[in-house]
């Protein structure tokens, strides 16, 4: 996973276990055999999708992502707590104006085919993606450097208009070896499916439909991986993908909370691997269009809130592998405000008293009416099961106050196109995934109430508007946060959405696998130092 | 017959134009571009990139010039570049796919015919015995039963219970240093449970249609003749009934081809085998416009050809209709 990637709120994303923070658990095991690190052997991994293009840049999917974040490296990368290091770039420093950025580069770095890595390749890789003939969708936050040079192989230096907090963080983009892709066709190049970087791995093969195969390199800058081979198999059903777990066909692979909790506490399971559990970098929320009067009353909003059980949905769609969500930001992220003002907690008599405050009466038939029409409109959403069950809970919970809610679900793209981007809903079940950081100009600023924009509710706050330009104009750890802390009271008061829970990541990695140390950024980030004893290794 | 011949052959072409309009027009009606499929919701793209990646695909063009253009390309056997972010050629990644859904589907029709025909003839001559009644349950189940159902069960016994066959995919790990008939054996391995699944669930159709076309056969005068001068039911059977009964089973092998190229992609996903079936579902989930046109193009082709093929098998195994024509 690229930090690229990570930028992106992508919604619908797939849960991957290694974007997550908060603080892991691991359930015991019976003893293994153990012994010291040594190299060798290799890690089968099952995905559902298939990777598009290895070429970081042209692809958005997170199959693809995956590989090449083995495969490449970007000048920075976030750690294991979620603080934001050099990876290809030994240090950076931002200007006192906050309006240059300078990375200070690694120094004998060498690209898979040998090639040392500089500057050239830096800078060509941010030229690629602000070059129009690239179908990139990455191009954006680069876009907004003014300037971008390379002094001598081992500097590259960005300036910007003005101080902007996430553009550190994105140039953990992927860097791309620019003596063999200059001056050709990105989009017709052989590295699309044949990708040479700098990362810990080496890629050996791709057969498409069954795998990606690549191999340790043994010149890594960090140090050589102790697993030497590293295979991706697609594996396209996840009923199949949980027996190839079992049979020993993969070695690990994410559950579900069904698999987490009912189907894998068997001592031969838990002899065999090793489950974690670690919140998930993305939230599920109620939507309501703000744009209708229905739901122009805050009180409204705060009511139905207080009306609904997250508890009881995470009990019932999650088999309590999740947390009740608070606000836009990750738990356990320095953004995120452990005890916003007041939450509105589930309570049913606060959500009467609410409703009737803002002037709804309860009818004969025990459906609310307000100026003779009945409290009734529609959630909207696509075909996942999760949210399907969300939605039924929610419509319960609702009708107990008096509220009717119908239930639509459609498939994805008619969904978005018919509805979201029309603006004709009422309310909505969706899902963001969060990335690492806490910028959300794209899904809350006023400015992005638009056409195909992120704010489709319609928000729009100008105190939240303040906030969250001064926080993205900012290097300052201190001041953005009180930005973000003071926003999340605000969303708590206005409940623009219903903010519903924030699942949990929960992956199976075969017991021979030793050396992981859950962390706040999940399992995945030190893949290099895991290792497996000689006696236990099966490749 | 030559020139019946070539009217059919120059049939095809109208009826290609024809197939991908309607198929082109569809394709495009549903809700959701390339474009938005790969970048919706995606909070880092702006206006200007959504439509700099249109262009890029052609997408702002008006409908008929992009069809126009489309054909052009095609009249050049050129089906065009995908529109997933790989932007390879379709017929490449058909082409990569072709091998492994043409084997499976071969396999698996060659085990049907050679299944269900013996079937067939078994319950046609023991025709309302305990045998016959057997049989209909057993093919009748194969056709009732989900699939995907099946499949699931058999991966779990024979995977994950018993352990005697590979769950998923073609090959296992490190099969590729096998000597060449210990690769062969792994790869028939994987293609126990998916091949016999798809026969068991196919046997229905083809062995009732082998029985009915078998009864209605030794139902004739001729067979009578044949039995009341003595010949022995064996060869009476298999010698006289068997020829005019397998007439229009011969048929039916015509119109499996175009099904041949074509996967089903439960199974496929399933089975996690790299199958057409699973990149067309890709293809249409992704509005990958050219890919889905390319496959829907061979396919309809395919179709033409197969029932082309059919009627003509027929008139050559057919002495009345060869003369009817003639």
């Amino acid at each position: 996973m690229t930090l690229g990637r990570r930028l992106a709120l992508v919604l619908f994303a797939f849960l991957a276990f290694g974007c997550a923070q908060g603080t892991p658990e691991q359930k015991p095991r019976a003893a293994a055999k153990g012994g010291p690190p040594a190299y060798g052997d290799a890690l089968v991994t099952g995905s559902i999708g298939e990777p598009s293009n290895l070429i970081p840049v042209l692809s958005t999917d997170s199959a693809s992502s995956d590989i090449s974040g083995l495969v490449y490296n970007g000048l920075v990368r976030y750690d294991k707590d979620l603080k934001l290091e050099g990876d290809l770039a030994q240090s950076w420093d931002v200007s006192r104006d906050g309006l240059t950025i300078t990375f200070h580069l690694r120094h004998g770095v060498k690209w898979h085919d040998g090639e040392p890595f500089t500057s050239r390749d830096v800078l060509y890789t941010y030229k690629v993606l602000v070059d129009p003939k690239t179908p990139t969708a990455y191009s954006d936050a680069y876009k907004q450097v003014k300037t971008a040079e390379a002094p001598d192989p081992y500097t590259f230096r960005v300036t910007y208009p003005k101080p902007f907090a996430p553009a550190l963080e994105s140039w953990g983009m992927n860097i791309l070896p620019a003596h063999l892709l200059e001056g050709k066709d990105i989009t017709k190049s052989p590295l699309i499916r044949h990708p040479v970087g700098t990362g810990p791995y080496i890629f050996k093969e791709w057969i498409t439909g069954q795998k990606v195969t690549l191999e340790s390199n043994p010149d890594y800058w960090e140090g050589r991986p102790y697993i030497s081979k590293y295979v991706y198999r697609i594996i396209p059903d996840a009923s199949t993908m949980y027996m190839e777990l079992k049979s020993g066909g993969i070695d690990e692979m994410p559950l579900s909370p069904v698999q987490y909790q009912r189907q894998t506490n068997t001592p031969e399971f838990l002899s065999r691997f090793n489950k974690y559990r670690y919140p998930a970098s993305a939230y599920t929320y109620l939507g309501y269009n703000l744009r209708l009067p229905l739901f122009q009353d805050k009180r409204v909003r705060q009511a139905m809130t207080c009306a609904i059980n997250k508890e009881e949905i995470i009990q019932g769609v999650l088999f309590g592998m999740g947390q009740i969500a608070h606000g836009p930001f990750k738990p356990g992220s320095w953004a995120y405000k452990p005890k916003v003002n007041d939450d509105f907690g589930y309570d049913p008599a606060r959500a009467l008293a609410l409703l009737k405050e803002a002037g709804w009466v309860m009818g004969k038939d025990g459906i609310l009416v307000k100026d003779g029409k009945q409290f009734a409109f529609t959630i909207m959403l696509n075909q996942n099961d999760q949210r399907v069950k969300t939605a039924q809970i929610v419509q319960q919970r609702l009708r107990k106050v008096g509220i009717v809610a119908k239930i639509r679900v459609m498939e994805w793209a008619s969904f978005i196109t018919n509805f979201i981007d029309t603006g004709k809903f009422e309310c909505v079940i969706l899902g963001w995934t969060l990335g690492q950081d806490p910028d959300i100009y794209d899904v809350w600023h006023s400015s992005k109430t638009g056409p195909k924009e992120l704010n489709f509710i319609h928000f729009k706050n100008a105190e939240v508007d303040r906030l969250i330009e001064e926080g993205r104009e900012t290097f300052d750890i201190e001041k953005r946060k009180a930005c973000y802390w003071r926003i999340q009271d605000i969303l708590a008061e206005e409940q623009p959405y219903t903010f519903l829970y924030v699942p949990d990541a929960l992956p199976a990695v075969s017991s021979r696998f030793h050396g992981i140390v859950p962390a706040p950024a999940g399992i995945g980030y030190n893949l290099i130092k895991w290792y497996v004893p000689k006696a236990e290794q099966v490749y | 017959m030559g020139r019946y011949l070539i009217k059919r052959l120059l049939m095809i072409f109208p009826m290609l134009i024809g197939i991908s309009l309607i198929t082109f027009v569809v394709i495009h009606l549903a809700p959701g571009e390339p474009v938005e499929m790969q970048v919706s919701m995606s909070p880092k793209i702006s206006a200007a990139t959504r439509e700099k990646l249109r262009e890029y695909y052609g997408l702002n063009k008006p409908l008929h010039v992009q069809y126009g253009i489309w054909v052009s390309h095609l009249a050049r056997l050129d089906f065009g570049r995908s529109f997933g972010s790989d932007h390879r050629p379709v017929t490449e990644k058909i082409a990569e796919r072709i091998p492994v859904t043409l084997s499976l589907n071969v396999i698996a029709l060659i085990l049907e015919f050679c299944l269900a025909i013996p079937i067939g003839i078994l319950a046609a001559t023991h025709r309302d015995t305990l045998v016959d009644r057997s049989i209909s349950v057993f093919v009748f189940l194969g056709f009732a039963v989900p699939t995907f159902w099946l499949a699931l069960l058999c991966m779990y016994l024979f995977g994950v219970k018993l352990n005697w066959l590979p769950i998923s995919g073609l090959h296992s790990m490190g099969s590729d240093k096998l000597p060449f008939f210990g690769w062969l054996w792994d790869l028939a391995k994987h293609l126990i449970l998916p091949v016999g699944i798809a026969t068991f669930g196919s046997l229905a159709g083809l062995s009732r249609y082998m029985r009915s076309s078998m009864l209605e056969v030794l139902s004739q005068d001729y067979i009578t003749t044949a039995r009341a001068k003595g010949v022995k039911e064996r060869l009476v059977i298999y010698k006289h009934a068997l020829k005019n009964a397998m007439l229009p089973v011969i048929t039916l092998l015509g119109f499996s081809l175009p099904g041949l190229i074509g996967g089903s992609v439960i199974f496929e996903t399933i089975f996690a085998i790299p199958g057409m079936g699973q990149l067309f579902y890709q293809g249409v989930m992704a509005r990958d416009y050219p890919l889905v046109m390319g496959i829907l193009i061979i396919g309809a082709f395919l179709t033409l050809l197969g029932n082309l093929l059919a009627d003509l098998s027929y008139a050559f195994a057919d002495p009345r209709i060869r003369h009817g024509r003639e």
